[in-house]
């Protein structure tokens, strides 16, 4: 089979991606889905809070995804469903599984990729302690609460004040259970704060800074857990162990890009997000392939996702209709003091549109700080932060104007001290 | 009645099962665990080891070398997963040469073929991630790795198709003998039979003492693991073992069957024998013990970690004798026992014979076993002929191995087959890859309970007790 443009992935990312291509004339699409139902991970997020920067309206997750949905199928853009993607290829060649049309090969003139993130799992912190039954990932749990209708426990302490973590501490108190704690390795949370006042403090549920889970008890079921407080170097402190019983212990512990799939295809991934380095135009270090949303970086807002996609649909677009220019015009960006990341990677100002919205997360909590972009001694944005966590994302949106402007090899983003 | 019965049904318990199936014979394996293999047999090194360690003369050696040659043929036979990928030793000063020379010529006198020791630079030219300070090393060609758990499970099913009977979830309580015949009292009722074999692992102490035999003690000794990422799995293709100190044999890195690497053991004795949790210190400990042998080991790669117990017996050296009349004891299997089993195994029924148990060789033994195909092992052509006759292998349930829901059910309707979450992933590996089961753990939750007709609610992660899910929502 051949396509001009193939989306994997049909969450809220591959969707916004899918339509606008759509919009700028790309008629041979096809998104690959794995689920049996397209809007990825939003299906389960029963709450709302969704869509207030696009829709200036708050949505619950299967609301934001459906009006997405609702386009592409007005736009009669073509989907499978229950469809994996077994492999890709540099050369844009791919090969996907579904019960009903069995392997499937296509090759494509560009590809974006858009599968998401998953969770971190108890494996990857290496929790000691015994395994039994009742240790789940935030989402597992989720999906089994929100979409079967089925309870995972009766007395939870959950580990990791991710969103999902939080918005699960909610739920799980709205359906019964006793949500004794939630954790944090940090002094600060990586979710939300708008979480943890609406799910965890309306709910006199504690919020632990600083503490975490040394040990996992019990033989078939959890029995209980130990937790401690940490030192500065995150190292759990002697003597301040405590015993809490509890049957449930939730991981909301971060989210990683599901990158398999690029990494097949030769795609640079960036160390610090694990995922793709990418340009003014969403595209990956390979040709032809571009990436938006999670699977790029985690982002905390959908909202951001969908402009994000946007972007790479436009730019989808533009490749196969032979209007990218590729050239060495432009420059790199890159992170200075207090700045853990920024996305994209890369801009040819050739190639923006009207402007370039920079994404990025600071790598501390910080106070009453600038976030400034310097050309080399040059300032090109400047504006005042009075609060900054590398809980919520901040973003930079710069005019196709000011990136012609730049003249160094680099524009770098960081936090300064504001002047007296 | 039985003829035999054998108790436990681990990697001794399943060879002599299999073994016994070859006779026209009645026997009935008792397992006190939900599964197959759910004691030490799940959580070991999964090393077939060439037989250089085991003291001359020992049971432990003998069993060893016979073992060692044994394994490839009942791998190809039952169809599991076995490597030749051969073993080194490092030594990393004067003193550790000498005493590899010592297991050179041990291994020697034990009878152990293709081995040599060999120098720095060949060391390393086998293996460039060892650490630079390595001297030289014991190379064992014939040293293997193999995937313990999904031996026994083959050794149980290829029983149970020639006859053998499985009582699992049955905990023995009580043995005494009635005239010249065993009564057996279990949970699940009373069992008679004309033979019996202690093959009770951890537990073959107490079966030993029910049967009043010579007195031993199983101690259990703790061994922790890491299991890394399939993305490392290619640093060390050979089983890297470090000279052995009067502690033991130290911490070895190893690639696994299935792309994996681990990391592992320490030993710990203990004072319980159901105490599988891992500890901060030993998981600290062996990764430091694998560092010491090899580079770029990285804690951002372990998947997860796990602790074995070891049967360790009091006397040093398996114990294979008869407790009582018309009854063997196979105890205190440790290491080297996954590569003893298969050889103690004809060993245990010719001590039976001797007892007077008739061994009249079936006609009919299928002496192969042939193990569910994974969709993604599959050729093009194989594949495409699946999916035509069932689409439910177009359906990948775990994405990290790309195991379908062909695959699971398959593995759950197979003889003996998968009961439980992690039955389904030692049987095909459903739950094994990176995110360890965070994605398709609800799912194969799912498919069970429409497997087995059960409510959600009734499907476990393991054994008795293990619930996953506590009820419906409000």
């Amino acid at each position: 089979m051949k396509k001009d443009l193939v989306i994997i992935g049909g969450g809220p990312a591959g969707l916004a991606a899918a339509i606008e291509a759509k919009k700028n004339g790309i008629d041979d699409i096809l998104i690959l889905e794995r689920d049996k139902r397209l809007g990825g991970i939003l299906q389960q997020c029963i709450h709302n809070g969704f869509g207030l920067h696009i829709f200036k309206e708050q949505l619950t997750g299967p609301e934001y995804a459906q009006r997405f949905i609702d386009e592409v199928e007005k736009l009669g853009i073509e989907y499978k469903l229950d469809t994996m993607v077994l492999n890709l290829s540099e050369n844009k060649h791919i090969t996907a599984l579904n019960p009903r049309d069995g392997i499937i090969e296509i090759d494509a003139k560009a590809v974006i990729l858009a599968m998401g993130c998953r969770e971190r799992t108890r494996g990857a912190l290496n929790i000691p302690g015994s395994r039994p039954a009742g240790v789940f990932t935030a989402g597992a749990a989720q999906r089994f609460v929100n979409m079967e209708g089925y309870m995972v426990g009766k007395k939870v302490v959950i580990l990791g004040s991710g969103d999902i973590g939080l918005i699960m501490a909610r739920r799980m108190t709205l359906e019964g259970a006793e949500v004794k704690m939630v954790v944090e390795l940090m002094p600060y949370s990586t979710g939300l704060k708008r979480n943890i006042v609406q799910c965890l403090e309306d709910f006199d549920i504690p919020l632990l800074f600083n503490h975490t889970v040394i040990k996992i008890h019990g033989r078939e079921r959890v029995e209980g857990v130990t937790i401690a407080a940490v030192d500065e170097n995150r190292r759990p402190i002697e003597g301040t162990e405590q015993y809490v019983e509890c049957d449930t212990l939730l991981l909301s512990v971060g989210l990683i890009p599901e990158n398999e799939l690029s990494r097949e295809a030769n795609i640079k991934i960036n160390f610090i997000t694990s995922g793709a380095y990418v340009n003014e135009l969403m595209e990956t270090s390979v040709d032809g392939i571009f990436a938006c949303g999670n699977v790029v970086h985690v982002h905390d807002l959908v909202d951001y996702v969908t402009e994000e996609s946007y972007l790479a649909g436009y730019g989808a677009a533009k490749y196969i209709k032979g209007e990218y220019i590729k050239d060495e015009t432009g420059f790199n960006t890159k992170t200075g003091f207090g700045i853990r990341y920024v996305v994209p990677n890369r801009i040819n100002p050739k190639n923006v549109k009207d402007k370039v919205n920079f994404y990025m997360r600071v790598n501390d909590v910080y106070h009453n700080v600038d976030l400034v972009v310097r050309d080399g001694e040059r300032i090109v944005y400047k504006a005042r932060r009075n609060h900054v966590s590398p809980g919520e994302m901040e973003n930079v949106k710069l005019s196709k104007e000011v990136l012609e402007k730049v003249e160094g090899s680099e524009l770098v983003f960081a936090l300064e001290e504001v002047a007296k | 009645m039985y003829d035999v019965a054998v108790i436990g049904a681990g990697i001794v318990g399943t060879s002599i099962a299999r073994e016994l199936s070859r006779y026209d014979l009645n026997v009935v394996v008792i397992e006190k665990s939900s599964d197959i293999a759910n004691g030490s047999t799940k959580a070991n090194s999964g090393i077939v080891h060439a037989g250089y360690d085991a003291k001359e003369g020992t049971l432990k050696a003998k069993f060893n070398v016979l073992g060692s040659e044994m394994y490839e043929r009942i791998c190809r036979e039952l169809d599991v997963p076995y490597r030749r990928n051969g073993s080194l030793v490092l030594a990393f000063n004067d003193e550790d040469m000498k005493h590899i020379e010592m297991l050179y010529k041990r291994g020697l006198t034990n009878g152990v073929k293709e081995l040599e020791v060999i120098d720095k630079n060949k060391v390393l030219s086998l293996e460039p991630n060892l650490q630079d300070n390595v001297v030289g090393a014991l190379y064992a060609k014939t040293g293997a790795i193999v995937s313990p758990f999904e031996l026994a499970i083959a050794l149980a099913e290829n029983a149970n198709q020639n006859g053998v009977e499985f009582m699992l979830t049955t905990k023995v309580i009580k043995v005494y003998k009635e005239k010249d015949i065993f009564v057996i009292e279990t949970n699940k009722g009373t069992v008679e039979s004309r033979y019996l074999v202690n093959a009770a692992g951890l537990f073959a102490d107490d079966i030993n003492d029910m049967l009043g035999g010579e007195k031993f003690r199983i101690i259990p000794r703790r061994g922790e693991y890491c299991l890394f990422d399939k993305a490392v799995g290619g640093i060390v293709t050979r089983t890297i073992f470090q000279t052995p100190t009067n502690k033991g044999k130290g911490i070895l890195v190893s690639p696994t069957v299935h792309g994996n690497l681990f990391v592992g053991p320490n030993a710990v004795e203990m004072d319980r024998k159901d105490d599988v949790s891992t500890t901060k210190e030993g998981l600290d400990e062996v990764l430091k013990g694998g560092s010491r042998s090899v580079k770029g080991l990285n804690a951002r790669d372990i998947i997860t970690s796990f602790t074995g117990i070891r049967a360790t017996p009091d006397k040093r050296d398996f114990i294979i004798n008869i407790p009582t009349k018309n009854a063997v004891n196979a105890a205190g299997i440790e290491s080297p026992g996954l590569t003893a089993s298969v050889a103690i195994a004809p060993y245990v029924v010719s001590l039976l014979e001797e007892q007077g148990l008739r061994l009249i060789k079936k006609e009919n033994f299928i002496a192969t076993r042939q193990n569910t195909k994974l969709f993604i092992n599959m050729s093009e052509d194989e594949k495409r002929e699946v999916l035509s006759k069932n689409p439910m292998y177009g359906r990948i349930i775990c994405r990290c191995e790309h195991i379908t829901e062909g695959d699971i059910v398959s593995a759950i309707r197979r003889p003996l087959g998968a009961r439980s979450v992690d039955g389904v992933k030692r049987r095909v590996r459903a739950g094994m890859g990176r995110c360890q089961g965070g994605f398709c753990m609800p799912r194969v939750v799912e498919i069970l309970a429409r497997e087995l007709n059960i409510p959600l609610t009734e499907v476990k992660k393991s054994d008795e007790g293990s619930f996953i899910l506590t009820g419906k929502t409000k």
